[in-house]
């Protein structure tokens, strides 16, 4: 399993290499890796159908708990299945679609992608590595949305799409870290033993909440739907297979997963239920409102997807087992219409149904595809898409509570669907025929296969169902459950009650079709979605986190230096001031008996000087009053014993004030920049830095000392050293490394000054 | 193999006088190379020694500790000289190409040697003055290297560079003061041993506060990284992504190496506070970046913002925690390296870094269009990428240790990442070119020849290589990260291996 996962991203290196080499044989390599996977797992659901379980394990990060661990059991089958067989269609009506395209080998190499993390996501076992492939389906799906990148329109919506399923994705990171936390394991295996740990586990409503919003942003579930319908901008290949058949689907998989180890409580079932009925309604609705075919065809799915988590929620044999075959019949005529809407698309240019007609002369089996998909869509027999809307109303009148308004709103939503499928895959399709502007040839074999195919196994299994229903159906459904299933499909059970509510929802459905443009405006009247929506949220989202950014840098990042500068002090005042009161209090200074006045004198010196310092008015003056400090500090260390020390003061301040009054002569005098309040403002943080300073020298040579490195070099300078002056043994021997350091800064900064006063700018900018 | 812990500073130090004593152009370039791939080859071979025969220290100049100078190298220390290496190598190779004639006949090459040599001893010190030095050569080195050129922008940038650092440094000065007082000794594993038994340990939480501060300034914290943005978008490229893999990253590792080795006797309170300046670093670098128009502003506030999760394993002090920050500063390095890179070469292909006036690039560039996007990607962390796995240690480590508050505020700076990062690629790769048809700017003139474009994009594509293959191979790179993070939290290895078997 981990070859099937892996081939198709080592694939996507080599083929836009291929593709610029040998071409034509590279639109057939690309089908035959998803067809041969088709195959394998086909010829997997007679083991998997008998109970079988396949796995494998490769360790990837095994000390974060990431394996490369797959499962195969029915569920996951199921999607194999659709991945791999709705892949390799797509892939040959990509080659048709993008003839001639020269991003074409890009395209391929994307959508490669796509199919390995989507298989990834459906076989691992591993939540993580779930994790990572989820991310990636999404990743591969900006890329093709915005797969024609030139208009605006479609870098928009390719974003948007990754920013509201990046939402999901880290909800869904943190979720299933919490998950693992609380069952001990990062294996769907495991957790599933666990179920009752991780159900009575503080984490447990945190582990929910985050699950779903994973699961809705990414199955467009309201009030995340809105992206999907955007993500239209994206070519037909992509809408059908992303965006209809399998990423979108990820949502829902997950719900399904995860139910056997999360499901059964009320916060899951209850959330679940009504946003999966809310979201199918909504978007029956905004189906209808509608008049680009692809964006019809978005909202219908938006609405199909609700009908599957609301299936899921309901958590009933009946549900799941429509759940699961409702999923099935939707990827094959949902597919089978998208790629026919891309087919419209791609000979005429156009996409709205209201200009659409009579293209039944032009592309006879393009129609008739159309045609049997929409039935299976609309629910008519002998069509897969009756069975499905039987177990559907069977769920819904089985259903724990409130049996009928679930019935009616199944009813009302399906009805609308009706219509839906008449406008798309009948409405173009009759009337007048159309003028095309240019010489029509015929659409390739390439592009009409898939719709073909995918409509005609809607009629066959509609006819035979039990080809799937106990190979891959039931499997699925007993994966869910989490128990064996043994499930029998038929298309007629005799006069029941459901067949009299579809006989209904089919009358409603011509009604409103014949009736749609009259329906239409009425649902446009009553939308509020474009003032309030979530689409509107998500714009001023966008809107006010960037005014906020704006807003935030301005005030933190100014542009002027002093403000800076007394943030900075500030904090440090603030930060190591409060803990030094803290542990000490204020302290009273002791001992002034004890400051002889000499001292007291050179101390007065000193602040007389730094005053001049900062009040001067010339630099010559300020220079001078440094000096004065220096030498004073230089007594200090003679008073306190230290005459090498003094010495080098001494020193080092003649040198520093020779050197710069030399310098500074030169200058112009003072510019006063700053208003007196200013000064105020930053005498009292200079202040509150030196009081701060000083309390902590104070703080710190109050305590005993304890080691003593300084006697050691007292010590043993003479003895090991060979010098008399200690300071100059500690500075060229024993600690003759920092020495180094400092002279290699000294010769750094003579470059520096060479360099500006030599290499003058000239605007050229590496 | 002592010498292993010499060489890292030797050979830069070495290349710099060789090449200031030639002072020729041509040959400084060579002599830059080799004395990089030098400095990665030693390193290298320093972190196979650390690896195999443990902690290696050297008393420098033959003083006995805690005397004389020590120099120390763990595992974290080893990867991060590894790190640095392979940055000074990457962008000497990418300077070749890119570096103006003017300003490498200005010491261009010397300098970065330099403050190649100042990083690696900041890394491999077991002294805590000696840090102090190491600190003020990387700082002069880079602060010639920002005013290198003399052009306006670069001045006013680089006097707020030198005056917001040069308090880091006086912060620091007086911390080192203010230990030295109250233990009376500066190798850092006997301050460990000293610090312990200080008595109010208020005291030493007080001093810590100043460290704080200190190595909080030099690694771009919230509030103390205005140097940062107000910078790093003045010098040339080739020095920006230079600056943007070392420098804020001593910074970093300083505050590791201090805060698990010196001050771990309050760490709910000095690691909470970490914990907090992490997620506020986080969230305020992230926005401060959605509000940028320009390219290199734009990443130089991703640089403050992921600064906050290299800290957060620390905040967290958990091993895997701390394992989760290492991961992400080699992460971090080489993603947001990689981006500068990247923008230099937009920069030279379009001649600006205005996003409204970028496009084209996916068509035009398709290969740098791919390289751009593993980076930004993988900085965003998304998976399979090495971002991927660094936030992912982290936001686990922030699980198992509570602080759901810091784990929530990853993952949400993590999608503003994302946008911003979508943001570049919208504008820079898919918009069309909005000068298309127009004249063509200037710059493109060299850009075709093909040496030329060699020597800038192999550093790209290798370091584009390693972010991926990183992701790939994440067992083995974690395996080590996690030695490196037991080392950190179990400082006793560190401090026998400096002292000796002292009680």
């Amino acid at each position: 399993m981990l070859i099937a996962v892996v081939s198709g991203f080592v694939f996507s290196l080599a083929v836009p290499l291929l593709h610029r080499t040998v071409r034509n044989v590279t639109d057939w390599l690309v089908v035959l890796l998803p067809f041969s996977l088709f195959i394998y797992f086909s010829f997997l659901t007679q083991p998997i159908a008998a109970g079988g379980v396949l796995s494998s394990s490769h360790a990837w990060a095994p000390s974060v708990g990431v394996n490369l661990s797959f499962v195969l059991d029915g569920l996951s089958l199921l999607f194999a299945i659709l991945i791999s067989g709705i892949g390799a269609l797509v892939f040959l009506y990509s080659s048709g679609y993008f003839k001639g395209h020269s991003g074409l080998g890009r395209f391929y190499a994307y959508l490669l992608i796509f199919m390995a993390s989507m298989l990834g996501l459906v076989l691992s076992d591993n939540v993580i590595a779930l994790f990572i492939f989820w991310e990636l389906t999404s990743l591969s799906s900006y890329l093709l949305i915005g797969f024609d990148h030139e208009r605006s329109s479609a870098r928009s919506a390719a974003r948007q799409a990754l920013l509201v399923t990046s939402v999901g994705g880290l909800a869904l990171l943190a979720g299933l870290l919490l998950l693992g936390e609380a069952g001990g394991s990062f294996e769907l295996s495991q957790l599933l033993r666990e179920r009752e740990a991780i159900r009575s586990h503080r984490f447990y409503v945190p582990i929910v909440v985050l699950i779903m919003v994973a699961a809705f942003t990414k199955s467009a579930q309201f009030p995340f739907h809105f992206w999907l319908p955007n993500a239209m901008e994206a070519p037909a290949p992509v809408s059908t297979y992303l965006h209809s058949a399998t990423m979108v689907k990820a949502g829902i998989y997950l719900l399904a997963r995860l139910s056997p180890v999360l499901g059964g409580a009320r916060i899951w079932q209850g959330t679940i239920v009504v946003v999966g009925a809310i979201t199918m309604l909504i978007g029956a609705c905004l189906a209808i409102k509608e008049t680009d075919i692809k964006r019809i065809l978005a909202y219908s799915t938006v609405s199909i997807l609700g009908v599957l988590t609301f299936l899921l929620g309901l958590g009933t044999r009946a549900a799941v087992e429509a759940a699961v075959a409702y999923l099935f019949i939707h990827a094959l005529y949902k597919a089978g219409l998208f790629l026919v809407a891309g087919i419209i698309d791609h000979e005429t240019g156009i996409r709205d149904v209201t200009r659409l007609s009579g293209l039944a002369r032009i592309m006879p089996v393009t129609a008739l595809a159309a045609a049997v998909a929409g039935l299976s869509m609309a629910g008519l027999p002998p069509l897969f898409g009756f069975i499905g809307k039987e177990l559907l109303y069977t769920a819904t009148l089985q259903a724990p509570l409130a049996n009928s308004i679930l019935t009616a709103a199944v009813l009302l939503t399906s009805a609308l669907l009706v219509a839906v499928a008449g406008i798309v895959s009948l409405g173009p399709f009759i009337g007048r025929t159309m003028t095309l502007s240019e010489k029509h040839g015929g659409v390739p074999l390439t592009m009409t296969a898939g719709p073909v195919v995918l409509a005609g196994l809607g009629l066959l299994i509609g006819l035979l169902p039990n080809l799937v229903a106990g190979r891959i159906v039931s499997s699925a459904v007993g994966a869910v459950l989490a128990q064996p299933a043994a499930i029998k499909l038929a298309l007629l059970h005799g006069l029941t009650v459901q067949l009299g509510l579809s006989g209904l929802t089919f009358a409603l459905g011509v009604t409103a079709y014949l009736r749609r443009d009259a329906l239409r405006r009425a649902v446009s009247r009553f939308d509020l979605g474009t003032a309030l929506g979530p689409a509107k949220g998500y714009s001023l989202t966008l809107d006010g986190m960037t005014a906020l950014a704006r807003l935030q840098t301005r005030i933190l990042q100014s542009g002027h230096l002093h403000i800076y500068l007394f943030i900075i002090l500030a904090v440090t005042v603030g930060l190591v001031g409060s803990w030094l009161v803290r542990y000490y209090g204020l302290m009273r200074l002791e001992g002034w008996a004890d400051i002889r006045f000499y001292e007291f004198l050179t101390a007065l010196v000193i602040v007389a000087a730094t005053i001049v310092i900062v009040r001067a008015s010339s630099r010559l003056f300020s220079v001078v009053a440094l000096g004065v400090v220096g030498y004073s500090m230089g007594i200090i260390y003679i008073i306190f014993g230290a005459p090498d020390l003094a010495m080098t003061q001494f020193s080092i301040d003649t040198l520093t004030v020779i050197l710069l009054l030399l310098v500074l002569y030169r200058l112009p005098r003072y510019a006063r920049y700053s208003t007196t309040l200013e000064r105020l403002r930053d005498a009292a943080i200079a202040l509150a830095v030196g009081v701060l300073v000083t309390g902590l020298t104070l703080a710190a040579t109050a305590v005993p000392p304890i080691s003593q490195i300084s006697s050691y070099f007292a010590e043993n300078s003479y003895l090991l050293a060979k010098g008399r002056n200690v300071v100059n043994v500690i500075l060229v021997d024993f600690r003759a490394f920092d020495t180094l350091g400092e002279i290699t800064v000294l010769a750094v900064a003579a470059i520096g000054v060479y360099s500006l006063m030599k290499l003058r700018g000239n605007g050229s900018d590496g | 193999m002592k010498v292993l812990l010499l060489l890292p500073l030797l050979i830069p130090l070495l290349t710099a006088i060789i090449s200031l004593l030639v002072w020729d152009r041509r040959l400084q370039r060579i002599f830059g190379v080799i004395g990089m791939a030098g400095l990665l080859g030693s390193a290298v071979g320093l972190l196979r020694t650390v690896c195999k025969e443990g902690i290696q220290a050297v008393q420098v100049g033959g003083w006995p500790a805690p005397f004389g100078i020590t120099l120390v190298a763990d595992v974290f220390a080893a990867i991060m000289v590894v790190m640095a290496g392979l940055m000074g190598l990457a962008v000497m190779v990418y300077s070749l190409t890119s570096m103006d004639k003017r300003r490498e006949s200005f010491g261009y090459y010397p300098l970065t040697h330099i403050m190649l040599m100042g990083v690696c001893g900041s890394f491999l010190t077991g002294d805590i003055f000696n840090l102090y030095v190491w600190f003020e050569v990387m700082l002069i080195a880079s602060f010639v290297l920002t005013e290198l050129g003399s052009e306006k922008a670069q001045l006013e940038g680089a006097i707020k560079y030198v005056t917001l650092n040069l308090v880091s440094s006086a912060l620091f000065l007086t911390a080192v003061g203010v230990l030295y007082g109250m233990v009376g000794t500066l190798n850092m594993a006997d301050l460990a041993n000293q610090l312990a038994k200080v008595k109010p340990s208020g005291l030493v939480t007080t001093a810590s506060m100043l460290f704080f501060l200190a190595f909080g300034i030099k690694a771009a914290v919230f509030p103390l990284f205005f140097w940062l943005p107000a910078s790093y978008h003045t010098p040339p490229v080739s020095v920006s992504a230079i600056f943007a893999a070392l420098l804020t990253k001593v910074g970093v590792y300083a505050l590791i190496r201090v805060f698990s080795l010196l001050f771990t006797g309050q760490t709910a309170a000095t690691h909470g506070l970490i914990l907090a300046v992490a997620g506020l670093t986080m969230a305020t670098g992230v926005l401060g970046a959605v509000a940028q128009n320009d390219f290199r502003r734009l990443l130089s506030f991703h640089i403050v913002s992921q600064i906050g999760y290299m800290i957060m394993g620390l905040g967290l002090f958990t091993p895997l925690g701390l394992a989760g920050s290492i991961f992400h500063i080699v992460h971090n390095m080489l993603a947001k390296t990689n981006l500068f890179l990247i923008s230099g070469v937009v920069h030279r292909v379009k001649g600006t870094y205005q996003l409204s006036s970028l496009g084209g690039l996916s068509r035009s560039s398709p290969g740098l269009a791919i390289l751009f996007l593993v980076s930004a990607f993988s900085l965003a962390g998304m998976p399979p990428l090495s971002g991927f796995w660094s936030k992912l240690i982290l936001v686990q480590a922030g699980l198992q240790a509570r602080e759901y508050t810091i784990v929530a505020v990853a993952l949400v700076v993590s999608l503003l990442t994302l946008y911003s990062m979508t943001k570049i690629w919208n504008e820079v790769f898919w918009k069309t070119d909005p000068a298309e048809g127009e004249q063509e700017p200037a710059k493109t003139d060299s850009f075709g020849e093909a040496e030329s474009s060699l020597a800038l994009l192999a550093p790209i594509v290798v370091i584009g290589c390693l972010i991926v293959s990183i992701g790939l191979a994440a067992q083995p790179v974690f395996a080590l990260f996690e030695k490196a993070a037991h080392q950190l939290m179990n400082p006793a290895e560190y401090i026998r291996a400096v002292l000796g078997e002292l009680p």
